[in-house]
């Protein structure tokens, strides 16, 4: 920066806005988190540090709702992502290493499917759905509806990664009379296993994500962690909600971290 | 992640030629069965016969669009006037997804530039203090907001402390708030494709208007913009298209009366309105005006490649 009159890259006020776009983006977030830890009933009167609304979210009254919808979000998003998962390195191995074939253009709109409708329009048309054939609405319909907009989600970073690539390494396999499965279990898969777990990360994030869909389709008497937290909000944002809200914070951390330190070794050991 | 981020990409070397169709089955069929059939059955429902408190008669009539678009009366025996109160709340949602693109844009464009610029390591912290906030919840990034801007909120209370106010400013279930909360909700949408359209930026281009006189602002308007513009294009895409939908950002900041499409819909299938048909007639007039939307985006795609 010795002459920002030379740097072309170099913009006057566009550090500020910088600035001024992550203060509204974590500001939010910094006083959920700091308001979470406060020893007072009203909600936005400071009465000291707490852990009272901590204790009160694993032990209070409405523990066990939030424990069996926190249960239900992990276990729908464990198995939503595992099958989309499954499905999207599937079809990256077509649409990427099985050359052209009938069918291609149109599935690869069909991948992407789930992301271009609207959310909402997408709820709509399951309930519809389900509601026709007869289907009751509950733990199964959750997991169905979340593997199918979870496979778009699992499918950019896995497909990336196997473009990245090269194909020498599977030709080699090949020319030494592995057979194609081989070739494809051993090695390809492998290599593709930081570009498999990131798409895996973000599958099950989005599914621990959704509240319109699930809101749709769960039927009576299931709650997953965010219809859970909506429920609740609508009678009044309560501290234990913050303290919620805080833990959910944490865990989408470590997520995002975590598949951003796997990103890196993928990129490295390429 | 991308309405369209994702470009189809070439048929690559053919190691599992003949095995495509195979492979590509378990999408098909899931993503067909559970999606691509529901939408159309969506399409057929919004024809058919309203039930009483949900559900459908299976008889055709246009009764749900004819009272999307018509007002006949207490009885619907007058002659049909045009409607204006789901018109009113389809303009209310595309002024204010229209608003919230341009909001992000302007503080997002900056953003992903400056980002795109930094050296090595320093970059990568950046991108990743702006990739965060997108995976938080969506649900708790909207609560956030509203904690924040209640009349007792954190807001309030400063601004009054500082003495810039006496009195709470009232923002909850406003158009303001809705706007604010659509705006926080998908401002990450916009920087990620437009910091990856800087970052493929060649800056030969900016040194050749330099050098040919240009200033700063000249060569950002007639050389920078219009090579990244895919990027900026995609950016307003992905906050355009879940803004004119979004659900949280209007039910939980807003109220009455500023009701947009999103909360319209929910209520026809989950609220008391239980007005199946018509619940799907603005369902598939909302995914026409997105197709539209997409379809432009792929257009000025094509053009660009």
């Amino acid at each position: 920066m010795a002459s920002r009159k030379l740097d072309l890259r170099y913009f006057p006020g566009f550090r500020p806005l910088t600035f001024l776009c992550l203060f509204l983006l974590y500001a939010p977030l910094i006083i959920v988190m700091v308001y979470s830890f406060n020893d007072s009933i009203s909600i936005t009167k400071w009465g000291g540090l707490s852990l009272r609304w901590y204790h009160e979210v694993f032990f209070g009254p409405e523990a066990p709702k939030f424990q069996t919808a926190a249960f239900n979000s992990l276990t729908i998003a464990l198995i939503a992502a595992t099958l989309a998962t499954a499905i999207a390195t599937s079809a990256a191995t077509a649409m990427i290493r099985a050359g052209n074939f009938k069918g291609r253009s149109f599935g690869f709109v069909l991948i992407n499917l789930p992301i271009m409708v609207p959310e909402i329009v997408t709820a709509v048309a399951t309930l519809i759905f389900f509601s026709a054939i007869g289907f009751t609405t509950g733990y199964l319909t959750i997991v169905i509806a979340h593997t199918v907009f979870c496979i778009p989600f699992a499918y950019l970073p896995i497909a990336a990664r196997m473009q990245s690539i090269d194909n020498t390494y599977e030709q080699a396999a090949l020319d030494l009379y592995a057979t194609k499965f081989a070739a494809f279990k051993l090695v390809l898969l492998p290599l593709m296993a930081p570009g498999i777990f990131s798409g895996f990360l973000l599958a099950f994030i989005i599914s621990l994500d959704d509240f319109i869909i699930t809101n749709f389709v769960k039927g009576a008497g299931i709650e997953t962690l965010p219809t859970a937290i909506f429920g609740s909000v609508k009678r009044g944002i309560q501290p234990n909600i913050m303290a919620i809200s805080t833990l959910l914070l944490v865990v989408s951390v470590v997520f995002v971290t975590l598949s951003y330190l796997v990103g890196r070794t993928g990129e490295k050991s390429k | 992640m991308a309405a369209a981020g994702a470009n189809i990409s070439k048929p690559g070397s053919g190691i599992y030629a003949g095995s495509g169709v195979a492979l590509m089955l378990p999408s098909w069929l899931i993503i067909g069965l559970f999606l691509l059939i529901p939408v159309l059955l969506m399409l057929v429902y919004s024809f058919l016969t309203k039930e009483f408190r949900g559900g459908v008669i299976w008889e055709f009539s246009l009764d749900a669009y004819d009272q999307f678009f018509f007002y006949r009366g207490l009885f619907g025996d007058e002659p049909p006037v045009l409607e204006w109160t789901y018109i009113g709340i389809f303009w209310r949602s595309i002024w204010q997804a229209g608003a919230a693109t341009i909001f992000c844009l302007i503080i997002g464009f900056p953003t992903a530039w400056f980002i795109a610029t930094r050296s090595g390591a320093n970059k990568s912290v950046w991108l990743f203090l702006i990739t965060i906030p997108y995976w938080v919840n969506l649900l708790i990034r909207t609560i956030s907001m509203k904690f924040l801007i209640r009349d007792t909120g954190p807001l309030n209370e400063w601004l009054m402390w500082i003495g810039v106010i006496s009195e709470p400013i009232h923002m909850i279930n406003t158009n303001f708030a809705v706007q604010l909360g659509l705006f926080y909700s998908y401002l990450p949408f916009m920087v990620l494709p437009i910091y990856a359209s800087v970052e493929r930026y060649n800056f030969a281009l900016s040194e050749a208007a330099a050098d040919l006189y240009a200033s700063r602002w000249e060569t950002l308007r007639l050389i920078i913009l219009p090579a990244v513009k895919p990027g900026v294009i995609a950016g307003c895409i992905l906050v355009f298209v879940p803004s004119l939908g979004a659900f949280l950002a209007p039910d939980l900041l807003g109220g009455a009366k500023t009701f947009m499409i999103g909360s319209l819909i929910e209520e026809q299938f989950k609220g008391n309105a239980g007005n199946w048909p018509f619940g799907a007639a603005a369902s598939m007039i909302l995914l026409s005006m997105v197709l539209v939307a997409l379809g432009y985006y792929a257009r000025q795609q094509n053009r660009e490649a």
